[in-house]
């Protein structure tokens, strides 16, 4: 690969701030607490920014940094807003949530499907023109949506499935900004304006839900009940 | 020829004098982040030199096992710091006598060791102790070997000095996924394998709890001494490997004079000075996780591992 040295730094940047992305969207699967899987989103939407910056850079993609810029405002700064505001008590009380597995087999199938994920990306390498970050975001976005729609599966927990869906959405961003980094400005923010208004329509749902059972663990409303 | 000998042996000296002075300032910044004064950074010396002058008391019902233990414990240490690189950039003397397998090899001999001899004097709370860290070094052992295969992998040999040098010199590979990867799954098995705080607390009195330090609540004398010192120098080797070998390969000496060598010391120091930050901001943030929760933490581990090794395999 022969890139410039300027270039080269900014392809290290993406490449910290992927692995980091990865780390980060296996931690949701893993943790316990509610509060930490919203912080960790918060992390992952930052990194999703971080990658998003040295893709523009690097690409001389204007597009890029303005996707930056709304994703700090909308990820980083309103979502938890309008959760906190729907939601609040069921997030910063400090409770764990509870899953359909165990957290190792959960992990390892988490492994299984970034394998599989990293197994699809290097097939869609062949069509792509700006390799060196492509190579690197393609993959990690894949896997971690595959992350992102595992943590919906498994979790029995309304808010966790919606941190699940949210992590999708990053992850499609994620791998979005290497294969498509010159997107009108205007579908970047038509798909940023959706998911805090997606997030307020989830949580009023949550909360209605928790109004009427005084539980948002959804796992367990398969049966059907008198009241 | 012999003055790579005689580094290798300044190596040993530096990590057999520093050892202490490196848990007195992690102790010591444990404290100060607490609030609480805390003891002094020499105290870990003071400790060793108190019970190397006391008396010695051994169970007569205790094997050569008992008595064994504590050197293998002490000399252990001593031999990983010959293979690694702890002030140089380029392999001395004993390099290519054994690799990172090797050290794993010797780590797990003193530490088996350890564990029977905890077995060994019917001390109930030693049992307790003992079978409670080989839980935690049986999961803790596949981490290891994929950290060392991932590691090798990419840099195509197992010897830690060339290891750190394909680190050291391909910012490629440095900023590459993989080696973030195995970076935070290296820390995860260090916190687990020096019974730190998220998997054990080293600082607790209460033996129902203990995980490391009650395998050697039998121990007195020159025996604890020993016990306390190699503790201290395996401390500083694996927080060494951590520093030199994966996270900051600079800094090192690449001349060959005795200049260079002692003023590498400072580099180095400073590099565990800034781990011990990192590891005083881990400790005091988190709790210790409850005991069947410790499979989790090391699970966690293995499959960031894993996901280092496909990463590196796919050439990311």
């Amino acid at each position: 690969m022969t890139v410039p040295g300027s270039v080269q730094t900014l392809v290290g940047w993406d490449a910290l701030a992927s692995a980091l992305f990865l780390l980060v969207s296996l931690a949701i699967v893993a943790t316990r607490q509610m509060l930490a899987t919203l912080r960790l989103f918060v992390i992952q939407s930052l990194l999703l920014a971080v990658s998003a910056t040295a893709i523009g850079i690097g690409t001389h993609s204007v597009h890029l940094l303005v996707v930056a810029g709304i994703v700090i405002a909308t990820k980083v700064i309103s979502v938890p807003w309008v959760l906190k505001i729907t939601v609040g008590g069921e997030i910063y009380g400090r409770r764990e949530i509870d899953q359909a597995l165990t957290i190792p087999t959960s992990l390892i199938l988490a492994a299984g499907l970034v394998f599989f994920g990293f197994f699809i990306s290097e097939r869609l390498f062949l069509t792509i023109s700006v390799p060196e970050f492509t190579i690197l975001n393609l993959p990690v976005g894949i896997a971690c949506v595959l992350l992102g729609m595992f943590t919906v599966t498994v979790r029995r927990e309304a808010i966790a499935q919606l941190m699940g869906l949210l992590v999708m959405e990053n992850a499609v961003f994620f791998a979005g900004a290497a294969i498509a980094s010159h997107l009108p400005t205007l579908a970047e923010i038509a798909a940023a304006v959706d998911l805090p208004i997606m997030t307020l329509v989830f949580g009023l749902l949550i909360r209605q839900i928790h109004r009427k059972l005084g539980t948002t663990r959804v796992g367990e409303l398969s049966a059907l009940g008198e009241r | 020829m012999g003055r790579s000998l005689l580094f290798n042996l300044v190596q040993v000296a530096v990590v057999l004098l520093l050892a202490p002075l490196v848990e007195g300032i992690l102790a010591k910044f444990e404290e100060m982040v607490q609030s609480k004064r805390g003891p002094s950074v020499f105290q870990v010396y003071r400790d060793i030199w108190k019970l190397l002058q006391k008396n010695e008391t051994v169970s007569s019902h205790s094997s050569w096992v008992f008595r064994a233990a504590p050197y293998f414990a002490f000399s252990m240490p001593i031999f990983v710091a010959l293979l690694i690189p702890v002030l140089t950039n380029y392999p001395l003397f004993f390099a290519f006598m054994g690799d990172m397998l090797a050290v794993g090899f010797l780590f797990a001999l003193s530490g088996s060791l350890v564990t029977l001899a905890a077995v060994d004097t019917t001390n109930p709370y030693g049992s307790i102790g003992a079978s409670r860290s080989r839980m935690v070094s049986f999961l803790a052992e596949p981490v290891f070997m994929m950290v060392f295969f991932t590691v090798s992998f990419v840099a195509g040999s197992t010897i830690p000095y060339i290891v750190q040098q394909s680190w050291a010199f391909s910012s490629q590979i440095f900023w590459g996924p993989s080696h973030i990867l195995v970076v935070v799954a290296f820390l995860m098995l260090f916190l687990a394998d020096e019974n730190r705080i998220p998997v054990d607390n080293p600082h607790g009195n209460f033996e129902l709890a203990m995980i490391g330090k009650s395998k050697y609540l039998e121990y007195s004398g020159r025996g604890a001494a020993l016990i306390k010192w190699g503790g201290a120098m395996k401390f500083m080797v694996l927080a060494i490997v951590f520093c030199n070998v994966l996270v900051t390969p600079w800094g090192l000496a690449s001349g060959k004079s005795f200049l260079d060598i002692l003023t590498a010391i400072p580099f180095v120091f400073g590099k565990l000075f800034l781990f011990l930050l990192v590891l005083v901001a881990i400790e005091t943030n988190l709790s210790k996780l409850r005991l069947f929760r410790i499979n989790e933490f090391l699970g966690a581990s293995f499959v960031v591992c894993l996901m280092a090794m496909v990463v590196s395999l796919m050439g990311i």
